[in-house]
């Protein structure tokens, strides 16, 4: 991927996000994270190559069904992209007003959304009003609120204290128990470090996938196993073949 | 976190486009000048119009009659004898000899009153109205003249006529192509607005992308903003327009003034003008306002 005549930010990427899964996605700043992001969320097109979703070739979408898709995938914006002068109900609402749902028919379900998020007495306040974390817990519910099949969060944890930031990583967690696929972006290592899931790592451009650490550990011990296993064979061998005295 | 749910806010939703906060009232104040322009065009155009049918109305249902005066004649006489000859042609309802006197008030802004020696022979003039249905020709009033011996011709304004019909459509041309000029204009400055706009909320425009909204959507909120905008611009200028054309119509103009002042008869075609401003000019904003917003989100994926 490139923007417009500059040089390429991405290059020979190939990867596969299965339903349900949770991901890191880390990398210095400038790495390309936000690029990525943007490309998974359908902001950007490729300057080249195929990005599949559901099983379809975006490219291949029309433009009435890019919004559809669009409606599936929940994102949440480092910098939030609320709308100001809407209440934080009405941000959180947005989704659904979009998809053309009545106010009558989502009205509970964000209330009940924006209680769960700690914002059920702040629903009629503008964003402008509430703390960083505050607006980032509504960025997050408006991301959810469609129940969307991917959930994806640039830096979801940048504005928020240290206590926040675990607490968010919590309801990032609980999500994807329902099933929703997750994709964090952060260079916040501790953030990494609290959850087993694989990290998808850039550098310059490209991107390397670590596995989760329990897979790590398992592979590690499969294979400290094995070469035990090798050693006790081979010295059981030497000891076969070695002459004995009698 | 707290777990007790609060009820959901009462009341409607929040409008998705922020309210303007001034930005667009430099729009409004242009695109009211400019359906003002138009409006004031447009009349004019139809005033230039009702004039010219006027004028050419007195100069195409009268006939001059011109009595030339001849040595040892009455010119009074011959021009009475006239009236009488021109009331037996078929077609003519009336005809009115004119004295000297009338001869002289004629040329007074030439020559100035009093300075016509008495002995001094002036045309006489007859006036004759003619039947608006079946006017008699010219030619037969023309006709009937030489054949009692009166040294007189017959003038059928048709040159005069011509020029003020040909002047009258110069006038309609230019004040419709002023009209379209404008109303080309205002299409033109309300897109450029309509851009500067959709980049001052380009958030907003994010925002909804973002979330799924279909290119149909965010331009119609757009395009009802803008529509709304160019009603309501319209309406002021329609309203002013009216104003003047009343003005103007009531002030004693002179008649070279008048075929270039917005005209109000109160007839149909103005009312219908002033009713179709408002509704062309928030049209022109609304597809303007559209056509923008859908370019900028063809741009996008």
């Amino acid at each position: 991927m490139r923007y417009g005549h500059g040089p390429e930010v991405l290059r020979d990427l190939s990867f596969d996000l299965p339903r349900g899964s949770f991901q890191f996605l880390t990398g210095p700043s400038g790495a390309g994270k936000t690029s990525l992001l943007r490309l998974i969320y359908l902001a950007a097109k490729p300057s080249s190559g195929r990005i599949s979703y559901f099983g379809r070739d975006a490219a291949e979408l029309t433009r009435k069904e890019m919004p559809l898709l669009r409606r599936r995938i929940g994102v949440v914006f480092q910098e939030f992209r609320l709308l100001n002068h809407l209440s934080v109900f009405d941000n959180v609402a947005l989704p659904l007003r979009i998809a053309g749902r009545r106010r009558a028919d989502y009205a509970e379900d964000v209330a009940e959304l924006l209680a769960w998020v700690g914002l059920g007495e702040k629903m009629d306040v503008v964003p402008a009003t509430l703390s960083g974390g505050e607006q980032q817990r509504v960025a997050i519910a408006r991301a959810v609120v469609g129940q969307p099949e991917i959930l994806i969060a640039d830096e979801p944890t940048g504005n928020v204290d240290p206590e926040m930031g675990m607490r968010l990583l919590r309801l990032f967690a609980e999500l994807n128990k329902l099933g929703t696929t997750i994709i964090i972006a952060t260079h916040d290592l501790s953030l990494v470090r609290m959850l087993d899931a694989p990290v998808m790592s850039l550098s310059n451009g490209h991107l390397h996938i670590r596995a989760p650490r329990s897979q790590r550990q398992a592979q590690a011990n499969a294979e400290a196993g094995a070469e035990a296993g090798d050693i006790a064979d081979m010295a059981q061998n030497d000891s076969a073949t070695e002459p004995r005295d009698e | 976190m707290s777990n007790r749910v609060p009820p959901p806010p009462s009341g409607g939703s929040g409008a998705l486009l922020p309210p303007d906060a001034g930005r667009d009232r430099p729009l409004f104040v242009v695109a009211a000048i400019l359906v003002f322009l138009a409006c004031i065009a447009a009349l004019g155009a139809r005033g230039a119009w009702l004039q010219a049918q006027r004028w050419t109305s007195d100069l195409e249902s009268n006939i001059t009659i011109q009595i030339r005066p001849v040595e040892l004649g009455d010119a009074q006489l011959d021009a009475e004898e006239a009236a009488r000859i021109a009331l037996t042609v078929p077609g003519i309802i009336a005809a009115i000899a004119h004295d000297r006197a009338h001869a002289e008030a004629l040329l007074a802004p030439w020559l100035g009153t009093g300075n016509l020696p008495a002995d001094l022979p002036l045309p006489l003039l007859v006036e004759v109205r003619l039947d608006p249905q079946f006017p008699a020709p010219a030619e037969a009033l023309q006709a009937a003249l030489d054949a009692a011996g009166l040294n007189a011709s017959v003038d059928d304004n048709s040159r005069w006529a011509g020029a003020v019909r040909q002047a009258a459509r110069t006038a309609q041309t230019l004040g419709l192509s002023m009209m379209f000029l404008l109303a080309g204009a205002a299409a033109a400055v309300v897109a450029f607005a309509a851009r500067a706009s959709l980049a001052a909320r380009i958030n907003v425009i994010d925002a909804l992308h973002i979330c799924g909204a279909e290119d149909r959507f965010v331009a119609g909120l757009f395009q009802r903003r803008f529509f709304m905008l160019g009603l309501k611009a319209g309406i002021a200028g329609a309203v002013c327009a009216a104003l003047v054309a009343v003005a103007a119509s009531l002030s004693q103009s002179p008649a070279d003034m008048v075929f270039f002042l917005p005209h109000w008869a109160m007839d149909p075609f103005e009312l219908a003008l002033l009713l179709l401003a408002p509704i062309l000019a928030g049209a022109t904003a609304a597809v303007s306002a559209r056509l923008a917003v859908a370019s900028d989100l063809r741009g996008r994926w």
